[in-house]
């Protein structure tokens, strides 16, 4: 499959009157047209820095993209000005964001929200809009489309906005779609038809999707590829099944082991200890050093390449290193990783052919 | 909707009755008579007037009288003003005072709000900081300093516009500015203060991820959601300025209805004291309707259910 992104060794750093905090630091991933990134983290890792970098959305100042580039089909992004990154956005790639509540403007009709770009970008008139619009919400699964056009946000509930902001999204149908934590706010139950959606239309427009996510069972069901982030760089990332059955990164150990499960007996979760690094200071050596018990000397000293798994897996951990001792991921985690695989053999059979 | 506005216009009678009410009780208690030269008539004479005015009747019975009259429309009849009606009296008043109002307002507003846009969107750069220090100024300098200043550099010594009175347009130009100072700096504070909170807001940022430009954003979908506040201030500083401004009407001898109010309530001139009182609770109670109004047709969340 083509490349349609590629990013390296991207930078963003946010100048504060405390000095500069450097969110993201070296980012390099790329995605293949159609497919599905999941990159996941916890909060402050520069996931949703990274991404909001890639459509330039980051509010200038006091961000900034300091050094790297963003090839969007062999164009790079990072160095367009805001007249041509407004042709680009909405058009070629867009975004659907976390809060649904929040994200609607509430004195606009919802109709004329996802209008805006289909006349914009379209160049269609009103009424060609209009049928679009009608269409993407049937698309989105909202139902009276041709009345509900007419309301304002505040008369629909958290999940039919969200079904909105997915709508606005997929109006020009994008080729690369980022949604930002898109079930964060919402209810359980929402949340899985939410996902439902999202997966429905991926199968339907094959845009390629980065989906971002503190949620691993999220990741489970959607993704193709994921990419673990910390402290602002890509410390592991791989097929969903080379990071669920076999991670490498102690931090992805962490992550997988403080995942709750139906289906383990004991109830006590795993903690990953300490608390993430302040990025106005970045620590020398391994950012999650600090928090891991597998770190070594070395750990402290020098920052660790990306070592080659597989094709597919990479990770950044000096226990990869020929010269490093062997180290299994503990016992907890692995109990997971077997519960891990029962549950997605389950649930992916019907969707991954 | 109707149903509404109906509503609000029966709670608009009981609350103009109220203020009437209290207003009447409250003058009573003021010290002295509305006599102006008493100590220069004999008791009899004094008498003979209190009699003809009604003056010497129990209080509840003026209020009454006062109250009965009220509705016919009939506000009475000046003391001082050489006993001419207090409505006619008015009326000549108010148009001065009205026409430097609202164009004090139109500008102010305008200005303030174009001044508060251009800071929010060149938040912390070289036209924010301009801008904030003139609304700053405003702010803080009163009314008369400028009104000073105006009348001495572009009415004398630039002579584009006459220094006072009242007469054609050109005598309302140095007023109008000077009153407007106020409004363009508390519009413009407000403005800045909405519109950068509401440039940080999620819908902004889906607005920007559609590939709206930058003036779509503001205008489109930033003005509208920063204009409630803005409205909250504005409506009762545009009463405060339509129904006169002592300072501003002295210096410039504009005859308005500020300077005669303050002259009736020195003398005791009861009529005129209610009737200017009255004018500015209706003129208060109508533009806070219209602005209840307005929330609806800014903020559909505000608006009220219709046939529900």
């Amino acid at each position: 499959m083509e490349k349609l992104l590629e990013v390296n060794n991207l930078h963003v750093s946010f100048d504060t009157y405390g000095g500069e905090v450097q969110a993201v630091r070296g980012v390099t991933f790329d995605l293949k047209r159609g497919e599905t990134l999941a990159i996941v983290g916890e909060s402050g890792s520069g996931k949703s820095v990274t991404t909001k970098a890639l459509m330039q959305l980051i509010p200038k100042p006091p961000g900034r993209i300091k050094e790297g580039e963003i090839l969007f089909e062999g164009r790079d992004i990072a160095k367009m000005n805001e007249k041509q990154m407004q042709k680009i956005r909405g058009k070629e790639m867009s975004m659907i964001f976390q809060d649904p509540m929040t994200s609607l403007n509430p004195t606009m009709k919802v109709g004329n929200q996802i209008m805006e770009g289909l006349i914009k970008h379209q160049k269609m008139n009103k009424s060609q809009a209009r049928k679009r619009v009608v269409e993407l919400l049937e698309l989105v699964g909202i139902p009276d489309p041709e009345n509900r056009i007419k309301q304002y946000p505040h008369q629909f509930s958290g999940g039919m906005r969200q079904r909105v902001v997915v709508a606005i999204a997929l109006a020009c149908n994008p080729k690369l779609l980022i949604a930002d934590e898109p079930t964060t706010a919402l209810d359980v139950t929402i949340q899985a038809q939410i996902l439902e959606l999202m997966k429905d239309i991926q199968k339907k427009t094959d845009s390629a999707t980065i989906f971002i996510t503190h949620d691993l069972g999220v990741v489970a069901n959607v993704a193709d590829r994921v990419a673990v982030m910390y402290a602002g760089k890509i410390v592991e990332v791989g097929t969903v099944d080379d990071i669920f059955y076999n991670p490498k990164h102690p931090y992805t150990w962490g992550l997988l082991g403080s995942m709750p499960s139906l289906d383990s007996e004991d109830e006590e979760l795993y903690a990953i200890p300490g608390s993430p690094p302040d990025l106005l200071d970045p620590p020398k050596g391994d950012a999650f050093a600090a928090r891991n018990d597998y770190a070594m000397k070395i750990d402290l000293e020098e920052e660790p390449p990306m070592f080659k798994v597989s094709d597919t897996h990479y990770a950044a951990t000096w226990l990869l290193h020929e010269n490093a001792p062997d180290m299994d991921p503990p016992e907890m985690v692995k109990k997971r990783m077997k519960g891990m695989a029962n549950m997605s053999s389950s649930s992916s059979e019907g969707d991954r052919v | 909707m109707t149903r509404y506005i109906l509503q609000r216009i029966g709670y608009m009678i009981i609350t103009m009755f109220l203020i009437a009410t209290f207003t009447f009780f409250l003058m009573k208690l003021l010290p002295g008579t509305p006599l102006s030269a008493a100590d220069k008539l004999s008791e009899e004479q004094q008498a003979v007037v209190l009699e003809k005015y009604g003056l010497n009747d129990p209080v509840p019975v003026q209020y009454f009288n006062y109250m009965v009259n009220l509705t016919q429309g009939d506000l009475g009849i000046s003391f001082q003003f050489d006993n001419r009606e207090v409505t006619t009296i008015i009326m000549e008043r108010i148009g001065p005072s009205m026409t430097l109002g609202v164009q004090a307002m139109v500008i102010g507003t305008i200005l303030g709000m174009l001044l508060g846009l251009v800071s929010a969107i060149y938040h912390n750069g070289i036209l924010d900081y301009g801008s904030t220090f003139i609304a700053v100024v405003g702010k803080s300098i009163p009314s008369f300093v400028f009104a000073g200043i105006l009348q001495y550099f572009i009415g004398v010594k630039l002579g584009w516009f006459p220094v006072a009175l009242w007469g054609t347009w050109a005598h309302t130009v140095l007023p109008t500015i000077a009153l407007a100072i106020f409004p363009i700096a508390i519009a413009a504070r407000f403005m800045r203060t909405e519109m950068l909170e509401v440039m940080g807001s999620d819908y902004i940022t889906t607005a920007r991820a559609k590939g709206v430009n930058k003036f779509g954003v503001v205008f489109k979908h930033g003005l509208r959601n920063a204009l409630i506040p803005l409205i909250t201030v504005l409506g009762p500083l545009a009463i405060g300025l339509m129904t006169g401004t002592l300072v501003i009407e002295n210096i410039f001898a504009v005859p308005g209805i500020g300077e005669q109010f303050v002259k009736a309530i020195n003398t005791n001139d009861f009529p005129i004291i209610m009737g200017t009182t009255l004018l500015i609770a209706f003129l208060f109670i109508f533009i806070i309707l219209v602005i209840d109004l307005m929330y609806g047709v800014i903020d559909p969340r505000i608006r009220l259910a219709e046939g529900e």
